[in-house]
């Protein structure tokens, strides 16, 4: 009798949340949107030229890598640089050091906030407001006290990204189980001692994360503030270009920076794997 | 010599008595076995002889000298969970307490102070069975190994007293004799007062030099919150097991080898005398 239940002649479907696609269909997948896009693109493009010759908002993919091929590889008349190299220096430099600058401020305000109940007192609640400001909002503001140079896009992008990565990181160091301060309290560890081989081997890893995160965020302030007053950068190429409507250079460039975003989120992955092997075995 | 003396320690959280008027005197060496209720405050106590939790009323000495409400080298810990620190190996961790002792600006050892730390280290390493295992982390012991891990860990600081919060309680019944052997042999050899909050009355009675247990005599839930729990049960084991010397009644493979004592093909009670 209860073997019938094990010959139960209908074939139950599995559900969907438990097939998964082989290695090959996976890969196929992962492709399938980006080849359609393209597709789609060249279609819409030809479609368009062949009612007007003249149409610049869809250019022709042959209209495109010519546009590479003379942003990259021949130096510009005017000023004899290469300029989609000299834009993307320009554009890295700010945004690194903008980065770098966040991750500095976010290690050390996020551990005293975390790890200091008097600083978490003093501290907490201001970041909390702080990073409710719009930064976009304060970009007149910092272009009129820093002046228009490098200084005023660093900080917009510094009080963009900063303050959510403080909370961030301070959340981490609260979230760590209260028995490890314990144990090492019982091991004899003093504040220092605890902040800096329990606390901060631990927060970095998600500092890592946290930089992934923000750098969408990033991008869009250190665009913005190129958009606005700039005489070299990715964004200022792209809002200069605008004005002629040159598609076939925003285009490549904005493929560009998504490239160089993907990357850099790509890279610090490996970097926290590669450094904090421990962090991923974790996560399983 | 590590006398923990309670004289008549109360805990309240807010409006709510968790203990009442514990008063109460663990000899140096003993073993002592904590045992109560889910929610009695077996973990309150502990913590307040770790100083993690300060008594609301009475006072708690350890050799005479009142406890400050901070957890110290003296007394060592090990918790059910999150005992070890994930991002170090099991060396790091073993390490970690030499480390804090003697470098306290940079946190690390160097040259030959380190290798005479990590000859110590491995020491203890062996002595908890995990040799081989080095380099490993946490995330890749399993449960057993990762309290053996914490064992080592805390008994490098030589602690004076040892408090274990259900250390094993989380682990499997062949696991968890291993790990008694283990505990029973480290308590012999080296100069620990031990506190053990269980679930387990066989465990209890198995390790302890005595078993104290917590309950609440009033424990309607409206009087929940009025009345704490109370030192309810507090029981020698007999014979008495003493630190370091083997006992005549019982041996089993956890005490110290004598010549006299059962044969090993006779059925010894393996420890669960009744009081
Ligand atoms: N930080 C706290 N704030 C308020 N109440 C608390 C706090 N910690 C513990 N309690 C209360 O104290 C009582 C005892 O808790 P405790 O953790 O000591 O129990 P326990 O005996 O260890 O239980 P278990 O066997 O389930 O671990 C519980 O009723 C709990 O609600
Ligand atoms: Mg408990």
């Amino acid at each position: 009798m209860a073997l019938k239940i094990f010959t139960t002649k209908r074939h139950k479907p599995m559900r969907w949340i438990n097939t998964k696609p082989t290695r090959a269909t996976q890969i196929a997948l992962m492709l399938a949107p980006f080849v359609l896009l393209i597709v789609a693109y060249g279609f819409t493009s030809a479609a368009r030229l062949a009612d007007n010759p003249a149409d610049k908002l869809l250019p022709a993919l042959q209209t495109l890598t010519d546009a590479v091929n003379r942003m990259a590889f021949q130096p510009d008349p005017r000023t004899g640089e290469y300029l989609l190299w000299s834009d993307t220096g320009a554009s890295l430099v700010r945004l690194f050091s903008a980065l770098g600058i966040s991750t500095l401020i976010a290690l050390f305000f996020g551990m005293v906030i975390g790890m200091l109940p008097y600083v978490r007192a003093l501290l907490a609640p201001f970041v909390a407001t702080i990073s409710m400001v719009p930064p976009l909002a304060l970009l007149p503001i910092l272009f009129i006290v820093l002046g228009l140079g490098e200084t005023s896009k660093i900080t917009l992008i510094v009080i963009g990204v900063a303050p959510a990565m403080i909370r961030d990181l301070a959340l981490k160091v609260l979230e760590l189980p209260r028995e490890q301060t314990i144990k090492a309290e019982t091991l004899g560890g003093s504040s220092w001692q605890i902040a800096l081989r329990v606390v901060l081997p631990q927060v970095l890893p998600r500092l890592i994360t946290c930089l992934r995160l923000q750098l969408g965020p990033a991008w869009l302030f250190l665009i913005a503030a190129e958009a606005i007053s700039s005489d070299s950068g990715l964004g200022y190429r792209i809002f200069l270009v605008r004005r002629y409507l040159s598609m076939d250079i925003i285009f490549p460039y904005v493929l560009w920076i998504t490239l160089l975003a993907a990357i850099t989120n790509f890279a610090l992955d490996r970097l926290r794997i590669a450094v904090f092997p421990w962090s991923n075995l974790e996560a399983r | 010599m590590s006398e923990i003396v309670l004289d008549k320690v109360w805990k309240e959280y807010g409006d709510q008595i968790v203990l009442e008027k514990i008063s109460l005197t663990i000899a140096s060496r003993a073993f002592v076995a904590l045992v109560g209720p889910s929610g009695c405050g077996k973990t309150t106590f502990l913590k307040m002889l770790l100083g993690e939790e300060a008594p609301s009323q009475g006072v708690i000495t350890l050799d005479g000298v009142p406890l400050i409400a901070e957890p110290g080298p003296d007394r060592g810990v090990v918790f059910q969970r999150y005992s070890v620190f994930p991002h170090l190996t099991v060396l790091g961790n073993v390490l970690l307490g030499k480390v804090f002792k003697r470098s306290p600006m940079a946190a690390r050892l160097f040259g030959a102070e380190r290798r005479a730390a990590i000859d110590e280290a491995m020491m203890l390493i062996a002595e908890v069975g995990l040799n081989g295992s080095e380099t490993k982390y946490p995330a890749q012991l399993s449960g057993g190994m990762q309290q053996r891990l914490a064992l080592a860990q805390a008994l490098i600081m030589k602690p004076k007293v040892l408090l274990l919060d259900e250390p094993f309680g989380a682990l499997d019944p062949g696991i968890r004799a291993e790990i008694h052997v283990l505990m029973k042999r480290l308590w012999h050899e080296t100069e620990l007062t031990v506190v053990m909050v269980t679930h387990d009355m066989r465990e209890a009675f198995t390790l302890g030099t005595r078993v104290i247990a917590f309950e609440r005599p009033r424990d309607r839930p409206e009087e929940r919150e009025r009345y704490g729990a109370v030192l309810s049960r507090d029981i020698d084991i007999w014979p008495p097991r003493i630190a370091g010397e083997p006992s005549i009644f019982a041996p089993d493979r956890d005490d110290p080898v004598i010549a006299l004592g059962l044969g090993q093909d006779d059925l010894a009670p393996q420890g669960d005398i009744v009081p």
